[in-house]
């Protein structure tokens, strides 16, 4: 999912022209909100476009978007849409945690959200639930590969999901 | 009249031969008259004239009888059809390869129980089949009693399999299952199966995922398409799976089993997180197959994996696929 503020004029075909790019790049519109109680000091209305898009195309809608005239006010580049928990079981905290999870959040299109560890004793192997978010399904996947090279280098189990659609 | 000769004389293939006995009156009333006419294992054979009950007590007595080996009797008696349930090797597929493929190449069809022949040499065996205008049926290699390659092959024909996942090892899933309730380590739950003669003495072949992995194999051969070899299996096995593993993973809904997945990802075993009420979250030596299929959605089978009578009665299905 994607939102897009535009502005629009308050005038017909202004929406049109709005929607033309977003179907012509195989986007699918999920809703269309117009925000008349906040109107700008030019007089336009903003309108909240929420759609489902391929997240390569977006850089391309945005850009036959301003060239129609048409203002974008924002849109929400990097959103983390798709989220995978895992379960790693080995030496997680002696063979540094904080590098661990660096490494899939300096990605730049994934980041753990969440790590849940059980430390049972000294030297004893340790048990994490990992949360990985990415901004699309293609990312969460190559995030989740890059996971398991990296635990794999440290000796550590990973024990991946069943019921997503990546694996 | 078909004529019958069952090579390995273990578990299973004295499985066979009393089910072949118990079930006679209804088996000739589907497939018509049929007869054992030699058993063979690696040490002793009976040909011609015996009776088959009395066969099974003199294996169980004092063995067979010295006499005509194994593989003179594939070359050279008069048969229809070999029944092979000798012992697995999945590294050199033998003895049972060589029995089959000659079997083959003497235009006889085989049904057979051992995944080593068809690890090693599938589509040079179902080749050999085709050219020699017989057939070989292998249902008792994947899964035991669960029917998978009939089901996929006769009840969903017309559907393209996606991908499948299942677990195709019992002990795996009995440890893991124990794991699970007991919260106990790893070893002392594999003692416990060692002790109920779930798992073996040497338990690698079924908790480093080589069972599962071999069978995985036969299943993306057989119901894929996909020309795998056990060498393509990504494998991890269950032995660093921890009591806190499942604890962790409990909070959040999950359990854990050893997973065979094959797709267009690859072909993979290892242990996976599996929502508590997924239809793979099972309990004890069960197997079961997930199936993704293009017309029927997904489809799904439990059953049991391993036996002495379900595994001839994989065998027997087999039969009729081929005589009824």
């Amino acid at each position: 999912m994607f939102t897009l503020i535009v502005e629009l004029k308050d005038k017909p075909g202004q929406l049109i022209k709005t929607l033309e790019p977003i179907s012509r790049l195989g986007g699918n519109v999920i809703g269309i909100v117009h925000k008349r109680d906040k109107i700008t000091p030019l007089k336009k209305i903003p309108v909240e476009i929420s759609i489902e898009i391929d997240e390569n195309k977006v850089p391309e809608l945005v850009d036959a978007l301003k060239a129609s005239g048409i203002t974008v006010r924002e849109y929400n580049e990097v959103r983390l849409v798709t989220t995978s928990s895992l379960l790693l079981v080995g030496h997680i905290v002696h063979t540094d945690i904080s590098d661990t999870i660096n490494r899939i959040d300096s990605t730049g299109y994934a980041e753990v959200i969440d790590l849940h560890i059980n430390m049972p004793q000294l030297n004893e192997p340790s048990t994490a639930l990992i949360t990985i978010s990415a901004t699309g399904k293609e990312n969460l996947r190559k995030a989740v590969e890059l996971l398991k090279v990296i635990c794999k280098e440290k000796k550590i189990l990973v024990i991946e999901p069943i019921n997503e659609e990546f694996s | 009249m078909i004529k019958i000769a069952i090579i390995g004389f273990g578990t299973v293939g004295q499985g066979v031969a009393e089910v072949l006995m118990e079930k006679r009156d209804y088996l000739r009333q589907i497939i018509g008259d049929y007869k054992v006419v030699a058993v063979a294992d690696s040490k002793g054979s009976l040909i011609g004239d015996f009776d088959l009950l009395n066969a099974i007590k003199i294996k169980r007595e004092r063995g067979l009888p010295e006499g005509m080996d194994a593989m003179e009797i594939v070359e050279n008696q008069d048969f229809d059809l070999l029944i092979e349930t000798t012992i697995t090797n999945i590294e050199t597929g033998e003895p049972g390869l060589s029995y089959i493929k000659k079997a083959l190449k003497r235009g006889k069809n085989v049904i057979t129980s051992n995944k080593g022949p068809l690890v090693v040499a599938y589509s040079e065996l179902i080749e050999l089949a085709k050219e020699n205008n017989c057939k070989l049926l292998f249902e008792a290699t994947v899964g035991g009693a669960m029917p998978v390659i009939k089901l996929v092959n006769n009840c969903l024909a017309g559907n393209k399999i996606l991908s499948i996942k299942g677990i195709l090892n019992g002990t795996c899933n009995y440890i893991l299952s124990r794991m699970e309730k007991e919260k106990m380590p790893f070893e002392q739950i594999l003692a416990e199966a060692q002790e109920l003669k779930i798992a073996e003495a040497d338990p690698s072949y079924d908790v480093d995922g080589i069972d599962a992995a071999s069978k995985l194999v036969i299943v993306a051969n057989a119901l894929l398409g996909i020309d795998a070899k056990f060498e393509d299996v990504e494998i991890t096995g269950i032995r660093e799976i921890t009591p806190e593993a499942f604890d962790v993973a409990m909070e959040k809904g999950y359990t854990i089993r050893l997973i065979a997945e094959a797709g267009s990802n690859g072909l993979k075993v290892s242990p996976r997180l599996i929502p508590l009420q997924h239809p793979l979250a099972l309990q004890g030596t069960l197997n079961a197959l997930l199936i993704k299929t293009d017309l029927a959605g997904d489809v799904v089978v439990v059953g049991k994996g391993a036996g002495k009578r379900e595994t001839a009665s994989a065998i027997v299905s087999d039969l009729i696929q081929l005589y009824g």
